[in-house]
């Protein structure tokens, strides 16, 4: 499935661990259970993570450097766990690198997504990219401090999300 | 005339401007745009449910049902037409007032509510957050920035609350609803420990604010006090220990099972000791500096507020006496239905819309309008809503009184019963909503006019008596000194009697005292139950006082003495 990033439909060149076969060349996502094979992996390709809403992001603290991604899924859009492993990635952990959304998701969460460290989301299926596009941009103001430290706007809480 | 506005900020509340302005009118769109998906079928039921719940619309027995926000209660005499104007455009001619401090409309057409939330944003007024497993309106003292025994006003901590919680982008997708009430007062009337947090400011010796933090109190199905976290929060973490608490709540609350979603669960699950060593290694772990709240924003956002422009006035207490002792009704009125106030000549006053057989907590566009004429001519054209479902005039001069209550009085609002059996808190029971056992309204109304008797309300004194159509408790039932909760029985309508709750710095949670009976067998037993405090009493003592030393069993001999 696609990938929306800044405001731009991308092609998702990562391939995801298959259970019970043997992870394949090149970039590839693996399930927390399987981090030590990935990081033992020979050979060239790009190694992420995929954590489940029950993970404790804590467990990613030593590996963090080695990972070119992490995924936090959402078995549904109500479960709102991922968000919080999100913003602990990049609060906590001060994880830099390419942080993706998948699972069950809603455009008009998106805002919600990038403000707590997301960079990336996989448009699920049958989820019109347009409604993405149109949250791009949807918003200009929020009312609270986010990880992306937005500039304040006046002496208040409020903070400009359009930058 | 009493002097009017003296500057365009309005009183008791928070100002919006054009940034506000425009924020407001982008998420009306969003919520314009996301009801035309759900027609045109691009969102399922299943997905638009909590986006609309997010917008406070709920869809219930009969049709949709819109509540809005009152943050901290207060609302304008102008807000107050605009809630007018939409019981009468949209709704059915009235609107009623809930215990969250906000209102809601019964009869709303899905089609009408973008048009709704512009009519209410032009009003500065949304339905954000008002439902969905989200960080709920935030309530607040109906006697702030008024009360005599008030510390500091905590509508500007509460309106930081409010915005800081506006579409967190983390604490919106909770395991389930999360409200938070905060008090500037010792006395607490917002029942602080019955809310997921419960906050109680008082001032430090460095003249800034300090916070008691109260966690997983709540009603519902397991009503459970709640237990206090730190005494000692200072102001410019309020944000960032307030993060840390839903940032475990988030994390480890229960997701499994709804009815053991809220943070009480997880707060008893873990142990109040456990929990707290969660919370501090978040606060411990966080950019503190991120979330600080410097002195600086407090006062921008106060500065945003209005304050009255008291007169200077002698106190009015002895004059008002004289037209006590001329008017006896007037006397009940004022003994009940008002509020000593720090500024001298001044006093709150609540206004019951709990008339004898009428439904808790009911206004209608009439009477709206009314209260916002009365509010601009005698109140800074300021009003608060209560958690108790009645409307408060926070400021009114002492000498004035006695016009007012005439004309209170003139429109079915004088009714005298503020603390008393009649001034009953229900939930809108099975008349409208789709989870309730049984209807709560009528058997209000019956209690209502089986007590309208004054004398003998005034004689039975302070008494609590709420009532709820089923577990979830949205009556408080167990936060009664007398609850009565709606049950099903074989497929009939019947009720239980809880007995010992109050709120409060005594907060207790009510205990049932024996099977359902029917409607008139309840009314009747509760009868029965207020003769037998009448006779045991000892000189002064109030209801709750009465139970609590003598336990359960007389009165429940007398519930069930004839049944």
């Amino acid at each position: 499935m696609p990938l929306f990033e800044n405001g731009q439909i991308m092609e998702n060149g990562w391939q995801t661990a298959q259970e019970g076969v043997a992870l394949p060349e090149g970039d590839v996502l693996v399930p927390l259970s399987r981090l030590a094979e990935g990081l033992g992996r020979n050979g060239a390709g790009r190694l992420g993570v995929v954590l489940e809403p029950a993970d404790r992001v804590e467990s990613l603290r030593e590996a963090l450097p080695r990972l070119d991604l992490v995924c936090v899924t959402f078995g549904s859009f109500r479960d709102g766990r991922a968000f919080s492993q999100a913003r602990a990635l990049r609060e906590h952990l001060h994880y830099t690198g390419a942080l993706r959304a998948a699972g069950h998701i809603l455009p008009d969460q998106y805002e919600f997504l990038l403000r707590c460290g997301v960079s990336q989301v996989e448009i699920p299926q049958g989820s019109d990219p347009a409604f993405w596009q149109a949250a791009h941009t949807r918003f200009t103001v929020a009312y609270q401090p986010s990880v992306l430290d937005e500039k304040p706007e006046g002496t208040g809480l409020r903070r400009w999300l359009l930058s | 005339m009493p002097k009017l506005l003296q500057s365009t900020l309005p009183v008791g509340r928070y100002a919006y401007d054009e940034v506000d302005r425009a924020f407001l009118a982008q998420r009306v769109e969003q919520f314009r745009d996301q009801v035309a998906r759900r027609l045109s079928g691009a969102l399922s039921e299943d997905e638009f449910k909590p986006l609309r719940l997010m917008n406070g619309l709920y869809l219930q027995l009969h049709a949709y049902m819109l509540r809005v926000a009152i943050p901290y209660g207060t609302v304008s005499a102008v807000q107050m037409r605009t809630l007018a104007h939409i019981a009468r455009r949209y709704d059915r001619g009235y609107g009623h007032f809930t215990t969250r401090q906000n209102i809601q409309f019964n009869w709303i057409k899905l089609e009408d509510t973008p048009e709704i939330l512009d009519v209410l944003a032009d009003a500065q007024m949304h339905a954000i957050q008002t439902s969905g497993n989200c960080i709920r309106n935030v309530t607040s003292d109906q006697f702030a920035g008024a009360a005599q025994d008030e510390v500091l006003d905590p509508r500007v901590h509460a309106e930081i609350l409010r915005q800081w919680s506006t579409l967190h982008p983390e604490f919106t997708f909770l395991p389930r609803k999360f409200k938070i009430a905060i008090s500037g007062s010792a006395q607490d009337r917002v029942a602080a420990r019955f809310h997921d947090v419960g906050l109680i400011a008082r001032q430090s010796e460095q003249g800034r604010p300090v916070f008691e933090v109260i966690v997983g109190g709540g009603l519902g199905r397991t009503p459970i006090v709640g237990v206090s976290l730190r005494d000692d929060l200072p102001e410019e973490d309020l944000i960032a220990y307030l993060e840390a608490v839903l940032r475990v709540y988030n994390e480890y609350g229960r997701r499994d099972n709804m009815y053991k979603a809220r943070i009480k669960i997880l707060v008893q699950a873990l142990g109040r000791e456990a929990f707290l060593e969660k919370v501090n290694a978040e606060f411990a772990a966080m950019d503190r500096s991120r979330y600080r709240l410097p002195a600086e924003v407090v006062e921008a956002i106060r500065a945003r507020f209005g304050a009255p422009a008291f007169e200077t006035l002698p106190d009015g207490a002895e004059s008002l006496a004289a037209q006590c002792r001329a008017d006896r009704e007037f006397a009940a009125w004022v003994s009940t239905n008002t509020h000593p106030h720090k500024q001298s000549g001044y006093c709150s006053l609540t206004v019951s819309c709990k008339p004898a057989g009428g439904i808790p907590g009911d206004a209608t566009a009439d009477q709206m309008d009314l209260l916002a004429d009365l509010a601009d001519q005698y109140s800074f054209g300021e009003l608060r809503i209560t958690h108790m479902q009645n409307v408060v005039l926070g400021h009114v001069r002492q000498d004035q009184l006695y016009a007012l209550w005439q004309v209170l009085q003139a429109n079915g609002l004088g009714t005298a019963n503020v603390g008393l059996l009649t001034d009953i808190i229900a939930c809108p029971g099975l008349d409208y909503c789709s989870l309730a056992n049984a209807r709560s309204i009528p058997i209000a109304q019956k209690l209502s006019a089986r007590f309208a008797d004054n004398t003998l309300q005034q004689e039975i004194g302070q008494l609590r008596l709420n009532i709820s159509g089923c577990i979830n408790a949205c009556g408080h039932h167990h936060a009664g000194n007398i609850g009565i909760l709606g049950v099903d029985k074989r497929g009939e309508e019947a009720f239980q009697i809880t007995l010992g709750g109050s709120t409060g710095d005594d907060a207790s949670v009510g205990q049932i005292i024996g099977s359902a009976m029917s409607e008139d067998e309840t009314v009747d037993a509760i009868a029965r139950i207020i003769d037998t405090y009448l006779v045991r009493r000892n000189p002064g003592e109030r209801f709750i006082e009465t139970c609590r030393r003598l336990g359960a069993a007389p009165f429940k001999d007398a519930a069930y003495a004839t049944v």
